[in-house]
């Protein structure tokens, strides 16, 4: 076993972290959405990695990577929707703007 | 076979009855307030009468029953119940006959106030009490009605409580009684310590103290200590000064409460407990030197008063004390309980009496008065046979039992005593001349158009009136009967050489009146003889000794002061710490706020930043032992 687990660990790592910080730093809400796709994919590729790599191989982690990005697919439908929605409502995409959860 | 002692229970629960219907429903019936107050009093003094003609008769014993248990602790048990002997028998007639009187006098009193049937209810609940604090059977019953006069007395005296005075008065005798009370309460917790089996009914106190189970200190003690509540309630000095101001109250009541009945409840108390007293000579000394004391010293403040209640309140201080100093002098409370007898009768006449001028002319300042004798002839010469009864001149009824505590003190052998009570009675036939030729003497003084009171308040003050001059002659020196129907034959004694008393008392009385009549009506000596020459003791006197402003300077100024102190701790300290608490939480929640912006990716970086935190934790336990 020359391959290792620990190079696709560590590319989801990267990219998850790349993702967590636009989705909490990005003013435009379009980027946030992107950057929470970013952090999906990174949960993608681990489980993608574990299901060839982890100490109990199974075919099952592929499924829950193909699963997860239906789901994935879906959330940025409803997402951009919800964005458009917004948009049309407030005339902005500035994540700064968007604090009616205060009321 | 049933006696009416058996059913005397039944005399306080009339006047209970009718307090409560009052209370219940009085509000509508107004002015026929009164009838129920009336038939209530009346059907009380009926039955007493009963009762007390059984005693007269001589066939019934005393009669206890006690088997109602109110409370049980431990093996102790404390009964509630009535006792009738002679001396209360005498009191229950005493107390519903005056309350009677002034049930029917003050429909015509207190015709067209407001609150007429709260009045009537209020005393309603007084007789009540004060028919139970007589009958009852042990200390801490009669502890119970005790407080229960204190209570009607503070409502009544407070009954115009619109009126400042009032409302000050009324705390006032509150708080000073409450002082004698205390008292009263520690001498019952010093008895049941040292009763045997903690009893505390009359019964078994008698047998205690005469057979000597409590003696000495112990003995003392009780007795002092009972005698400071008597103190507090009758108005002894030093705790006098509620008395006086207690005529702010209706003048009904002042006659009732604060010069018949109640403040005779003190002098009751000795005579009831007088066994504990003989215990200790020195209780009986401090009774009779307080009382002669509060005689002579109250009489002096009453010659200087211009306020026509106040003049009398200070006689019926005077005469407490006269009673007191006779049961400190005497071996027998024959003496005391008599003059307390005759002098709820005249006393309430002149209180009486006094209230129909007040109703007449709208004033209480005798030197607004004058003249009144010829447009209130009833009033005038009522007035007149209850200022003769209190002068002691003879033959009304304050002369006979004047004479007999007299006779006790000369008896005595304690001749200081014995010229502070002559000394006492002139000064109380001075203030009575002086009182009665102001108020119906000579001319008027205001154009004020007096006129008789109607006959619903003339009637009390007859039947008063007979009352003053025919209860002198159960017991005169030719005729000891009131003693030993009262003392059951304990301790009769037939005084020699009473003759002397009489003559000297008479006299002094005499003296006193010819003195009055000289400077208030033939104006041969000038009034102002006194208050000119030595204006310092005129004023010393009208100030009543300042005592109040003593009271002040000593008691109620270091207390304010106290008070002050420790207020300034509550504001500082204790609300200090209350704010504190109060503004950490303020400000914590506005951090809170501040952090809920409403925007996500402030909240996420709370998240991210717990979860660092978290799993730092758990990674870097592995590098730390943590034991």
């Amino acid at each position: 076993m020359s391959e290792t687990i620990m190079p696709y660990l560590t590319l989801g790592a990267i990219l998850f972290c790349i993702g967590l910080y636009g989705a909490l730093t990005k003013r435009n809400a379009v980027l946030v959405l992107l950057s929470i796709e970013l952090m999906l994919n990174a949960v993608n590729l681990n489980l993608v990695a574990f299901s060839k790599l982890g100490v109990l191989p199974s075919v099952k982690g592929q499924l829950f990577s193909l699963f997860n990005i239906a789901v994935a697919a879906a959330e940025v439908a409803v997402g951009i929707a919800i964005l458009i929605a917004l948009f049309r409502h407030k005339g902005t995409v500035n994540a700064d703007e968007m604090n009616m959860l205060k009321k | 076979m049933e006696s009416f002692s058996q059913m005397a229970w039944l005399v306080p629960l009339f006047p209970l009855l009718a307090f409560l219907l009052l209370v219940a429903v009085g509000r509508q019936w107004k002015e026929s307030s009164a009838y129920v107050g009336i038939v209530a009093t009346l059907a009380s003094f009926i039955l007493s009468v009963l009762v007390f003609a059984e005693r007269i008769g001589g066939q019934a014993d005393n009669y206890t029953w006690n088997r109602l248990e109110w409370l049980k602790i431990g093996d102790v048990s404390f009964g509630m119940g009535f006792e009738i002997n002679n001396l209360n028998a005498l009191m229950l007639v005493v107390v519903s006959l005056v309350s009677l009187l002034v049930n029917v006098y003050s429909k015509g009193y207190m015709h067209g106030d407001e609150r007429i049937s709260v009045f009537f209810s209020y005393v309603a609940l007084f007789t009540f009490a004060m028919l139970g604090l007589v009958i009852s059977e042990n200390m801490l019953e009669l502890y119970i009605f005790w407080e229960l006069v204190g209570l009607g007395s503070f409502l009544l005296i407070g009954f115009w409580y619109y009126k400042p005075e009032a409302k000050a008065a009324a705390k006032k005798a509150f708080v000073m009684t409450r002082i004698g009370d205390v008292g009263l309460f520690i001498a019952i917790l010093l008895l049941f310590w040292h009763m045997p089996n903690h009893s505390l009914d009359f019964a078994s106190i008698h047998n205690a103290f005469a057979e000597k189970h409590i003696a000495g200190a112990t003995a003392t003690w009780i007795a002092l200590l009972i005698f400071v509540g008597a103190i507090g309630k009758s108005g002894q000095f030093p705790l006098h000064t509620w008395l006086p101001d207690a005529m702010e109250g209706p003048t009904p009541i002042s006659a009732l409460i604060h010069a018949a009945t109640m403040v005779a409840a003190g002098v009751y108390l000795v005579a009831r407990t007088f066994d504990i007293f003989q215990a200790s000579q020195a209780a009986l000394d401090t009774v009779a030197y307080v009382g002669a004391f509060t005689a002579i010293f109250a009489a002096t403040i009453g010659t200087a008063q211009n306020d026509i209640k106040r003049v009398l309140a200070y006689s019926t201080v005077s005469q407490l004390g006269y009673m007191m100093m006779a049961l400190g002098v005497s071996a027998t409370v024959t003496a005391g309980i008599f003059h307390l007898f005759t002098h709820a009768f005249f006393k309430a006449l002149l209180f009486l009496a006094a209230g129909s001028v007040i109703h007449a002319v709208h004033t209480q300042n005798i030197h607004e008065m004058g003249g009144l004798g010829g447009k209130m002839k009833t009033t005038a010469w009522t007035f007149a046979v209850g200022a003769l009864a209190l002068s002691g001149i003879p033959p009304f009824a304050g002369f006979w039992s004047k004479d007999a505590i007299l006779a006790e003190t000369y008896h005595s052998g304690r001749w200081g005593l014995f010229i502070v009570g002559l000394i006492a009675a002139f000064f109380t036939a001075f203030y009575m001349a002086r009182l009665f030729f102001l108020v119906f003497a000579g001319k008027p003084r205001t154009d004020v158009r007096a006129h008789e009171s109607p006959a619903v308040m003339t009637v009390p003050l007859v039947i008063l009136a007979v009352f003053s001059v025919i209860t002198g002659f159960v017991q005169t020196p030719f005729n000891g009967w009131f003693g030993d129907w009262l003392t059951q034959n304990a301790g009769a004694e037939a005084h020699e050489g009473g003759a002397v008393v009489m003559i000297v008392s008479t006299l002094v009385g005499l003296f006193g009146i010819w003195l009055g009549y000289m400077i208030y009506v033939k104006n041969r000596i000038s009034r102002e003889i006194i208050s000119s020459n030595a204006p310092w003791l005129y004023r010393l006197v009208y100030r009543k000794y300042y005592v109040d402003e003593a009271y002040g300077a000593v008691v109620v100024r270091p207390l304010k002061k106290i008070g002050d102190g420790l207020n300034l701790f509550d504001v500082y300290i204790v609300d200090g710490i209350v704010r504190l608490c109060a503004a950490l939480v303020a400000w914590l929640g506005r951090l809170g706020a501040r952090l809920q912006n409403g925007q996500m990716q402030t909240y996420g970086v709370v998240m991210v930043f717990g979860l660092v935190l978290l799993t730092l934790l758990l990674v870097g336990r592995r590098f730390i032992d943590v034991g």
